[in-house]
């Protein structure tokens, strides 16, 4: 499925973030957006998923538009979300972390078959409170209950941050797992090296808007376009 | 024993434990039991929506005050007998929570809290306005008659105390279900992280307002029996007081335990009906006994043997 966003528009209280955002990820692509930090790459995501809303612009997913809906029903419409900084139910263990993940689909034992073949290291710690797991394995078990809801797009805000890179190449390794699966794939990422290993296309956003976008096969770890966008 | 048996087993030995006590004890004891066993069913609502949802109201008195005029009222203005009463003592708890629950969580947090004091508060001074009806200030008493139930003559100590049980029994078996259900787990996740819950596709006022109901369910039932157990209906009972209390057997307790809620009561019962002999500054010593649990527990007797021995404790 295509995510098509035109002149998004989108702030906190009087402070505009979003000046006009416009970006299209390609159905099993992945589509990643880069920038320094406070351009705005959490806000994106943020408004995308409806947290913060929209004060114009337009976000379509294959045609139906989200920016109307309430903050609940994106997820319902096939568009998950996995945050910076994880937010996992910490008291309640992995199996119930992703039961709870299991609502707008109902509970399936294929699916959740599925999803801990991707990230088996989550099968042997499934009676384990989610607080009490590593970082990695905390990133792990945030996309896994994203991937409850069977998702065709996905949005993954900095997902090897702060991570070992043994656990950053599992993670690699799921999401170029997910898009050879098909799902269209939002990747907000920092790391130029993850950035060419995973992505398709990079956006490159500068002050709430994005400035370019280009296909990762012609990009090389020096490339121009980091520095002036990134800073790397 | 895998930890399912376990939950089980805890809770039916509690049960068996509490149905044993009523042979043991003396009357009076035994009359406080079932007194601390209605105040735990209370407890355990208002767990639902503070310990479990993070639903941190004061407005628990009205629902608690709703059950109990809703039970006392039919009788004592219609005449109605105990058990169409006592059902609606029941619904009158549930619906004025989830009347309350439309508007105030329309809010959150701080604003929430103060939303469901205001709520209580005008229902108490509801109350007392329409004296000519509820008795005001004083209240009711219902009669030898009201109180009778199938042939179960609810003003004898016996048969009171087995009708707490009965009630108690219950409530707990259906919070421990709850919590171990989907929508249970669901209630932690509104706790832990609104946005979160959101971003999987549950709609948080639906969540809230529903735990929000049961909760006044719960408060409903519990000032409904207590009504028709103790046979009196009175204003005091919708003060602030009322919506104290069961956040303090709950802190106490546990917040988020199942049992906790009934341990709080029991040992804040105790502590009141100790420390009064004692003193008539007792309310002092009960302060003291809570700051320490705050300073050494903070997360309650039961939540801090959860945190660090029983994890598998509901």
């Amino acid at each position: 499925m295509a995510l098509e966003v035109a002149s998004l528009t989108a702030g906190y209280g009087p402070v505009t973030v979003l000046h006009g955002v416009d970006f299209r990820a390609e159905p099993g692509q992945v589509t990643c957006i880069m920038g320094r930090n406070g351009v705005g790459k959490s806000t994106l995501l943020n408004c995308l998923m409806g947290l913060v809303p929209a004060t114009s612009g337009t976000v379509m997913l294959d045609g139906t538009p989200l920016h109307s809906l309430p903050p609940h029903e994106v997820p319902r419409r096939g568009m998950a979300y996995v945050p910076q900084g994880r937010r996992l139910f910490g008291p309640l263990t992995v199996a119930e972390n992703l039961a709870v993940g299991d609502l707008v689909k109902g509970h399936a034992a294929a699916r959740l078959d599925r999803i801990l073949t991707l990230f088996p290291r989550l099968r042997e710690r499934l009676t384990q409170t989610a607080s009490t797991l590593s970082g990695g394995e905390q990133q792990m078990l945030a996309i896994a209950r994203a991937l409850c809801l069977e998702p065709k797009v996905l949005l993954l805000d900095e997902p090897t941050e702060g991570l070992q890179p043994s656990m950053i190449a599992l993670i690699q390794a799921a999401v170029l797992t997910l898009r050879a699966e098909g799902t269209t794939i939002v990747l907000v990422e920092q790391r130029v090296d993850a950035v060419l290993k995973m992505a398709d296309r990079v956006a490159f956003m500068v002050a709430g808007r994005i400035e370019t976008t280009l296909p990762v096969a012609g990009l090389a770890p020096d490339a121009p376009a980091f520095r002036t966008y990134v800073g790397v | 024993m895998s930890a399912t048996a376990k939950v089980w087993a805890l809770h039916l030995a509690l049960l068996a434990a509490l149905y044993a006590a009523q042979f043991l004890l003396p009357p009076y004891y035994a009359t406080n039991l079932a007194r601390i066993m209605v105040l735990a069913v209370f407890a355990i609502g208002y767990n639902l929506a503070f310990g479990y949802t993070g639903l941190l109201s004061l407005g628990h008195a009205l629902f608690f005050a709703a059950g109990m005029y809703g039970m006392g009222l039919p009788g004592y203005l219609l005449e109605w007998t105990a058990l169409p009463s006592l059902i609606t003592g029941l619904v009158a708890g549930g619906a004025v929570a989830a009347a309350v629950g439309l508007l105030a969580l329309r809010t959150t947090g701080v604003s929430f809290m103060i939303v469901t004091l205001m709520f209580a508060q005008a229902g108490y001074l509801t109350i007392l306005y329409l004296a000519p009806y509820t008795g005001g200030d004083e209240g009711f008493v219902i009669e030898a008659a009201g109180r009778s139930i199938a042939g179960l003559d609810l003003a004898l100590d016996g048969h009171r105390y087995t009708f707490a049980l009965l009630l108690f029994a219950v409530a707990l078996l259906i919070c421990l279900s709850l919590v171990r259900s989907r929508f249970g787990r669901t209630m932690v996740a509104m706790r832990e992280n609104e946005d979160r819950s959101r971003m999987l596709g549950y709609n948080p006022f639906t969540i809230k307002l529903t735990a929000l109901t049961i909760s006044g369910l719960y408060a409903g039932a519990s000032g409904a029996a207590y009504a028709i157990l103790f046979g009196y209906v009175g204003a005091s009972f919708a003060t602030i007081q009322y919506s104290i209390l069961p956040m303090l057997y709950v802190l106490l307790g546990g917040a988020g335990t199942v049992i906790g809620p009934f341990l709080g009561a029991a040992l804040m019962f105790t502590l009141i009906e100790a420390t009064s002999g004692l003193t008539s500054a007792y309310l002092f010593l009960v302060g003291a006994a809570l700051v320490a649990l705050v300073l050494f527990a903070p997360k309650g007797i039961l939540g801090t043997i959860r945190e660090r021995w029983v994890r598998w404790l509901p």
